[in-house]
């Protein structure tokens, strides 16, 4: 601040105050709405006071879904997404890890070569491949199964160059030390880099379990049936139905709900977080 | 081998699905698969000749300009202003960024449900106003209504890079403006905004990636490309017509130009980070 304008000031919170609103607003009403009966959303305008039927629409949401239309309990898809998003997250920091970690410290013919093809992928994201990427996993069997959901994910060009990155800031002394000292790569592995890559690995999980969670296209294609849906695909089968025949207040909850654990993570690690959104995309 | 899971899934996932998608974007197949014949450049040909290719291609261009300029604007006023109050920046910086945690799938129903036209609040507020909505059947309505998810879900993120970018430009430059005697406004179009800038290019580039590929879910959920052709943009053009049209040669053919736009971007994209740091 370089002088005192208190209108300034004012404005600048005020402002503030307002992008905020906005920002909220969508969800605001999404946890009104989840909280009324369906009678009382369609009537309208709807009540932007928080009904009185939180519990039992959850309640529904999480064990019977929307009866209307067709569609699995939400809890069963809650479980499917968290586990798809930790195993996309994990999978793709320790993978990325060990590509980084050999790229940096080993000298292996093709050394660059594969650093640049593992590089290049950065340039084919999941959309522009989808047909032929569906086939491979067709191919293979894998519709409809844990590893057809999360294994085309994994590789991740953003993760080992941001590993690169680190490994090459860290002093080769080190590796010297533990070389003299005898302990074979895996093991200064395991003991070093590992240890010193913590707060890097923190910050691209933040990342990555929202990429993970919040993937849409391609488990859309890969399931096709219910009991492998995530939650963000389950959702999208609930309105399917047009205005009428969708049930309201439980896609409502089953929304909040579906936002609630990524939301945490960001909210929780947002020092990871602001950190990790700022190194990956440099 | 240390890189040879990275290397089997990135060959399997990336390149040979990459490769097939150029190479069938030669190929003429019907849907069952039970002929194909080399046809050359013919469905490149075929696509730019195709009146509905190329309107989706506005759509995607104008689609991505208004999502990034909007987008920008808003976050830059917002960011200038958490770096003008001392006191609960670190409330407001909480209560902006959570946006980036939802899905785009669900940042579209979010969205439609605040503007469906039976139910909704937002066209009950603005029939009070005497404006009818109906983005169901009125194309630009739904246009303003992807731009405005996708330009809800984008908010957080350029938010905090714009807030980082003000932060490292030096304090003493502004003191110096202000001592000069330059007031507010002038301080920031002459000496903020320009320093700003390289924060700006790489949000603009990143934008429009997100703007091209990221909103599939948006789309898809709030509005299926509807209504007519008013809001496919092209990822949406690729899943419509290679998975419920099951033409996979242009399907193949539009991935192609898809690729050499990313890697245009890309390119651009890295080109820019390296000179950043003369500047």
């Amino acid at each position: 601040m370089v002088e005192k304008r208190p209108a300034l000031t004012f404005l600048a919170y005020a402002i503030l105050t307002l992008g905020v609103v906005i920002v909220a607003l969508p969800v605001y009403v999404t946890f009104v709405a989840s909280t009324q009966t369906f009678d009382q959303i369609v009537s309208v305008p709807m009540s932007l006071v928080p009904g009185t039927h939180l519990i039992e629409n959850y309640k529904q949401a999480l064990t019977s879904g929307s009866a209307q239309a067709s569609s699995a309990p939400v809890g069963r898809m809650m479980l499917v997404s968290l586990v798809m998003a930790l195993t996309v997250a994990f999978g793709k920091i320790i993978i990325s890890l060990l590509s980084a970690f050999a790229i940096v410290y080993f000298r292996f013919p093709l050394r660059m070569f594969f650093f640049w093809m593992i590089f290049v992928t950065l340039m084919l994201p999941v959309e522009v491949r989808i047909l032929p990427t569906y086939e491979v996993i067709a191919d293979l069997g894998l519709i409809n199964t844990y590893a057809g959901l999360i294994v085309p994910l994994i590789a991740s060009a953003t993760a080992t160059f941001l590993f690169r990155q680190f490994f090459m800031t860290i002093p080769d002394e080190l590796a010297e030390a533990a070389r003299i000292d005898g302990a074979s790569p895996m093991r200064f592995f395991w003991d070093v880099v590992v240890p010193l890559s913590r707060t890097n690995m923190a910050a691209l999980f933040v990342i990555l379990f929202i990429y993970g969670w919040n993937q849409y296209l391609w488990p859309l294609l890969v399931t096709t049936d219910q009991s492998m849906y995530t939650v963000v695909i389950g959702i999208r089968t609930m309105i399917a139905g047009g205005d009428a025949a969708t049930l309201w207040n439980i896609v409502m909850a089953t929304a909040m709900l579906a936002m609630l654990p990524p939301a945490l993570v960001v909210i929780l690690m947002q020092r990871w977080f602001v950190k990790g959104l700022v190194e990956t995309e440099k | 081998m240390l890189v040879a899971p990275q290397l089997a899934i990135t060959i399997a996932f990336f390149f040979w699905p990459a490769a097939n998608t150029l190479y069938q974007s030669v190929l003429l197949q019907d849907p069952f698969g039970t002929s194909v014949q080399f046809v050359g450049l013919e469905n490149f040909r075929a696509l730019f000749n195709d009146e509905s290719y190329l309107a989706s291609f506005k759509v995607t261009v104008v689609f991505s300009v208004l999502v990034a300029a909007i987008g920008l604007s808003f976050s830059l006023l917002l960011a200038v202003m958490a770096d003008r109050i001392t006191r609960g920046v670190f409330v407001f910086r909480t209560l902006l960024i959570w946006p980036y945690a939802v899905a785009p799938a669900i940042a579209g129903v979010l969205w439609v449900f605040l503007f469906s036209p039976s139910i909704g609040i937002l066209p009950y507020w603005l029939e009070q106003i005497g404006y009818h909505w109906n983005h169901l059947l009125n194309g630009r309505q739904a246009m303003a209504l992807v731009v405005t998810a996708a330009v809800w879900k984008q908010v957080s993120y350029n938010f905090l890079f714009f807030v980082a970018g003000l932060q490292s430009i030096p304090k003493s430059l502004i003191e110096a403006a202000a001592i000069d005697g330059a007031g507010p406004m002038r301080r920031f179009w002459t000496i903020v905004f320009p320093l700003l800038s390289p924060t700006t290019f790489f949000l603009l580039v990143v934008n429009i990636v997100f703007a091209f590929f990221d909103t599939f879910g948006i789309i898809d959920a709030a509005t299926q490309g509807g209504p007519g052709q008013a809001t496919t943009v092209l990822v949406y053009k690729v899943f419509q017509d290679g998975f419920k049209g099951l033409d996979l040669g242009g399907s193949a053919a539009q991935s192609a130009i898809l690729m050499a736009i990313v890697i245009t971007l890309t390119v651009v994209q890295f080109r820019y980070i390296e000179r950043k740091v003369q500047y």
